[in-house]
């Protein structure tokens, strides 16, 4: 699996980390009151096939924060785009 | 003795002999043989015996298909397992052995298992051993894995080197036949870079390739997966065993793929059509031309399509007398009785042979004509062809079907892969001319193996069906059929074939065989490539190694890195030295390499408010030359590290975090930086590896660091208090960063030099502090002054506390935004009930607390229910005796009560009081000292 990292060009998969789904925004600062908002923030995930956006990380290259569009069903790579 | 070498043909090298041994005996072949080509030359049939029924085997095939002819090669530590004859190169001194045989090859002793082939019939492992249970465990299964198996690894560390390499082209061809090689001269007049690979040895004249292919021969791609295809290159398993590289895993990275992979035979189902010397047809034509050996004298050709038809005259051509060639299809085809008629042999259309004749070898063949007459005709080779199947292994493995076409009945590629094309027979172009299926002809006496590696017979698949596993997912599992080292690559379509006529289907409506990488069987070494034993992984030395190796040190692994753990003098063990270590530094002066900790360099007009973001307490009014310690939380409000930071000016910060999460501490850092808030204007680096950062520990150590310190004065009281930094010079003019913070409890200095004067600055203090008693100190005594003062590390940051249970909840900020502030708040994560930390000390002198141990109050019984928390860090100290850090219910609450430390594992169970978490010197007055 090749990543085309916008600075680095195309590179293999093993120099990047998933970390996360990018799909939900993190919500604003409301103090320190454990909103739905926020548990649904840090908990809750869609487990769907298709397209989705995810978070990667170029470890092991320029360490770039990317937001790639991944069909998780083919791991074909739609997009990938600085956040 | 069957197989002879004819007299010319084939494309080995006939000017040089090699010699080699199987079974013991010497024997003679040419440069360019297989194994399998060699054998049969020198009239050898029988190479080993079979996986269930030890039923003997020969040849089936001539190449990585082979299911039967598999030996164990070369001696020793070098000896594999289950290698296929076909595929083994010889060479001088070469030495192989047939295997799953007890006793002789033609006298198995286990054949005996043949008679108990009811027993072993599909399922029978379900059903035979089940009662009564223990008995699997002490018998049934040490019985069967000795009775039934294929070879046995050698049980010695392999001692061969293998490589990993990547190769990027624009055009990936597989297969190096007539169609591949066109492939890749077409695809080089655009692609820059080609690469053709061929999974077999080169033997005669070398293909006329483009300037631009890389050719790679002897190279299998055995996986495909998202983008990129696996291979493996065999460098050296044709030669003796020798100091190179054995193999090479390639993992190519291609623009777009070409297969052109092929098509395998399938056999011809009848009666003991395992026999050696029933081989395939196509094989039989490979063993003429290729190696110029005849792997019979007297034959019978087995076909249901024309393709066997040019085999009747190469047969005749080698001087063996075809007896008789059977063709299934009623009236046969023009061509079949065309070569037929050219080399005088009889044709008998419509008619099967039901089966094999004879014991250790074929010694005829039994024919039911179209009348139903039966007669027997001699041979000791029955060369037969059910048709041939696409090879098309890799168009599945990304799980894509492959589809039935009746014209040529087989199966082709289904969607394929992006950027992957199929050419030549893999695409079924020209196969199977004439074809008409044929599966299984009845029950004919004799087994009829459908996959020959598992012993999984026509038989076993009407079992199944009979028992209801009708699905072909669920007849592979339940007879295992194709589960083997082949992955039933003779097997798949012939099983579904039995199966739908068993099953009144069509074949078409059954799902196609897809596999699973790899396409041949790999060597674990080949994927492990040099990553094994002491280069795992990259070992990260410390700064300071050589000066802790030249002491004698004790080194120990802590994340990626190797510390010093401690430095023994004389005879003592690791806990003398350490307590020793901790005597120095609570009396005198010791020093400790820190630099493992992770170091992060945060600059820029907004480095304070990344710094308020990420930690929960606050920054805003920390002044330049000042470090605050730190605590971070995750976005899920449990504690996720902490560590001391240091304000170098107004926009440049020096960050530490704990050795084992300084690269997720970093990640986590730039995801805040660049995705949660891209607005800040500030920059991130670790520079870990380069600053040598050492800790000074003691009432002494000031006094050695002015020795140090170009400006001694700088690093005074007043100039530099506790919890100041400053950036100096040291030893004459050598940059250094000075932080006045204490792990220890004791006064205490860490300072930083650039990394490469690491070792200079430890044999500095060592000279500077010599009139002070100085000593080095290891990562046993920083622990046990660490648990001595109460500090939460490793064990209590274990992901599942919060600033709570850890005694920091007053470093939650209320005035200012932080990751982990809404969900921290969170009322369960609040209660003090959760587990906390305290200190533990035993009642009794003498008794040893262990981290792990379970605390109980004191009067409970002995149960899961009564378990109140854990004892997380426990040390030895010199002055205190026995002491741990606990995680207990309620724990602040409870200084005083006494409670139980029960360790079932390690028999322990004692009484212990609980304690603060600071034991050593609480007021902190040592700081100062």
């Amino acid at each position: 699996m090749r990543i085309e990292c916008p600075y680095c060009g195309p590179r293999g998969a093993e120099e990047f980390v998933y970390t996360q789904d990018a799909e939900r925004a993190r919500p604003t600062d409301g103090g320190a009151s454990p909103t739905e908002d926020w548990a649904a923030y840090v908990y809750l995930r869609d487990n769907l096939p298709g397209a989705r956006r995810e978070y990667w990380y170029h470890q092991g290259g320029c360490r770039a924060w990317l937001k790639v569009t991944r069909d998780v069903s083919t791991h074909e790579i739609l997009k990938v785009e600085l956040p | 003795m069957s197989g002879f070498r004819m007299a010319t043909g084939g494309l080995v090298d006939r000017a040089t002999p090699v010699r080699f041994r199987f079974d013991g005996r010497a024997y003679e072949g040419f440069a360019g043989d297989t194994l399998a080509s060699a054998l049969l030359a020198n009239g050898v049939t029988l190479f080993g015996r079979s996986f269930k029924y030890h039923r003997p085997r020969g040849v089936l095939s001539a190449g990585a298909e082979e299911p039967n002819a598999l030996v164990d090669v070369r001696e020793g530590a070098w000896r594999e397992p289950n290698t296929r004859a076909t595929m083994v190169e010889i060479f001088d001194g070469l030495s192989a052995r047939s295997q799953n045989r007890v006793g002789g090859l033609t006298h198995d002793v286990m054949a005996v298992n043949g008679l108990l082939a009811p027993l072993l019939a599909a399922g029978f492992y379900y059903k035979t051993f089940m009662w009564p249970a223990a008995f699997w465990e002490r018998l049934y299964e040490p019985v069967i894995r000795r009775a039934a198996g294929l070879g046995r690894a050698s049980g010695l560390p392999d001692p061969d080197i293998y490589e990993k390499t990547t190769e990027f082209c624009d055009c990936l061809v597989v297969g190096a036949g007539a169609d591949g090689v066109a492939a890749a001269n077409e695809a080089a007049k655009t692609a820059p870079r080609v690469l053709l690979v061929d999974e077999y040895a080169p033997l005669g004249p070398a293909p006329v390739l483009a300037e631009n292919v890389k050719f790679l021969p002897r190279t299998t791609v055995f996986a495909t997966y998202d983008g990129d295809y696996a291979a493996l290159e065999r460098l050296s398993d044709h030669l003796p065993s020798g100091p190179g590289p054995r193999q090479r895993l390639v993992r190519i990275v291609a623009g777009r793929c070409v297969l052109a992979t092929g098509a395998l035979e399938r056999p011809l189902l009848f009666g003991h059509n395992d026999r050696p010397g029933v081989m395939l047809a196509d094989a039989v034509a490979t063993y003429l031309a290729r190696y110029g050996v005849a792997p019979g004298r007297e034959a019978v050709v087995f076909l249901n399509h024309d393709t066997p038809a040019r085999l009747i005259g190469a047969l005749a051509a080698a001087g063996v007398a075809v007896n008789a060639v059977v063709d299934t299809r009623p009236g046969s085809s023009a061509l079949v009785h065309e070569a037929a008629r050219a080399a005088g042999v009889p044709v008998f259309a419509g008619a099967v042979v039901t089966r094999a004749l004879g014991g250790l070898a074929v010694r005829g063949a039994e024919i039911r004509q179209a009348n139903g007459s039966v007669l027997r005709i001699r041979a000791d080779l029955i060369a037969n062809s059910g048709g041939f199947t696409p090879n098309i292994s890799l168009t599945t493995h990304l799980g894509a079907k492959p589809v039935w076409d009746e014209g040529i009945a087989a199966f082709k590629a289904g969607a394929l892969p992006a950027g992957m094309s199929v050419v030549g027979k893999a695409a079924g172009e020209g196969i199977n001319p004439g074809i008409r299926a044929h599966w299984h002809g009845g029950q004919f006496a004799g087994k009829s193996f459908v996959d020959f590696q598992n012993d999984v017979t026509v038989k076993d698949v009407a079992l199944a069906v009979r028992e209801g596993f009708v699905s072909p997912e669920h007849v592979k599992r339940y007879t295992t059929l194709g589960m083997a080292t082949d992955q039933g690559k003779t097997a798949n379509v012939n099983a579904l074939g039995v199966l739908a006529q068993m099953t009144g289907q069509e074949i078409a409506e059954l799902a196609g065989p897809r596999a699973r990488p790899p396409y041949v069987p790999v060597a674990i070494g080949a994927l492990v490539g040099a990553h094994r034993g002491a280069e795992f992984r990259p070992v990260r030395r410390t700064p300071t190694h050589e000066f802790a190796e030249a002491l004698g040190a004790k080194f120990i692994e802590v994340g990626p890195w190797l510390r010093a753990q401690y430095y023994p003098r004389g005879a003592e063990d690791w806990l003398a030295a350490a307590q020793r270590e901790v005597n120095i530094v609570r009396g005198k002066v010791g020093f400790c390499d820190v630099t493992t900790l992770g170091k992060i360099d945060i600059q820029g007009p907004d480095a304070v408010v990344l710094l308020e973001r990420v930690y929960a307490n606050g920054w805003a009014n920390l002044p330049v030359g000042r470090v605050r310690y730190g605590l971070m939380l995750r976005e899920d409000g449990f504690a996720m590290d902490d560590g001391t930071t240091a304000r170098l000016s107004d926009t440049q910060f020096v960050m530490t975090t704990t050795t084992a999460n300084a690269g997720r501490v970093m990640q986590h850092l730039e995801f805040c930086a660049r995705v949660l808030w891209p607005e800040l204007d500030v920059a991130l680096m670790s520079v870990t590896d380069q600053w040598a950062q050492l800790s000074v520990a003691g009432p002494k150590s000031l006094a050695v660091l002015r020795k140090l310190a170009d400006e001694p004065s700088l690093i005074d009281d007043e100039a530099l208090p506790y919890m100041g930094c400053k950036a100096l010079t040291i030893a004459g003019g050598t940059p250094a960063r000075i932080f006045r913070i204490s792990f220890s409890g004791e006064r205490a200095y860490e300072i930083a030099v650039p990394a490469r004067y690491g070792n200079g600055l430890a044999r500095a203090l060592m000279a500077a502090g010599e009139e002070f008693g100085i000593a080095p100190y290891g990562t046993e005594a920083l622990g046990i002054m660490r648990i001595e003062k109460g500090h939460p590390a490793g064990p209590e940051f274990n992901g599942q506390t919060t600033a709570h249970d850890l005694g920091l909840a007053r470093l939650l900020s209320r005035k200012k935004e932080f990751v982990g502030r809404a969900m921290a708040a969170r009322a369960a994560l609040c209660d003090p009930a959760r587990p906390a930390l305290v200190g533990l000390r035993p009642v009794r002198a003498g008794d040893v607390i262990r981290a792990g141990a379970h605390v109980l109050p004191e009067g409970a019984p002995l149960t899961v229910a009564h378990d109140q928390g854990w004892v997380s860090s426990a040390a030895r100290s010199p002055s205190l005796g026995s002491i741990g850090l606990a995680m207990l219910r309620n724990g602040p609450a409870r200084l005083g009560e006494v409670v139980r430390v029960y360790d079932p594992v390690r028999a322990g169970n004692f009484l212990a009081e609980v304690v603060a978490p600071v034991q050593y010197d609480p007021e902190g007055s040592r700081l100062y000292a």
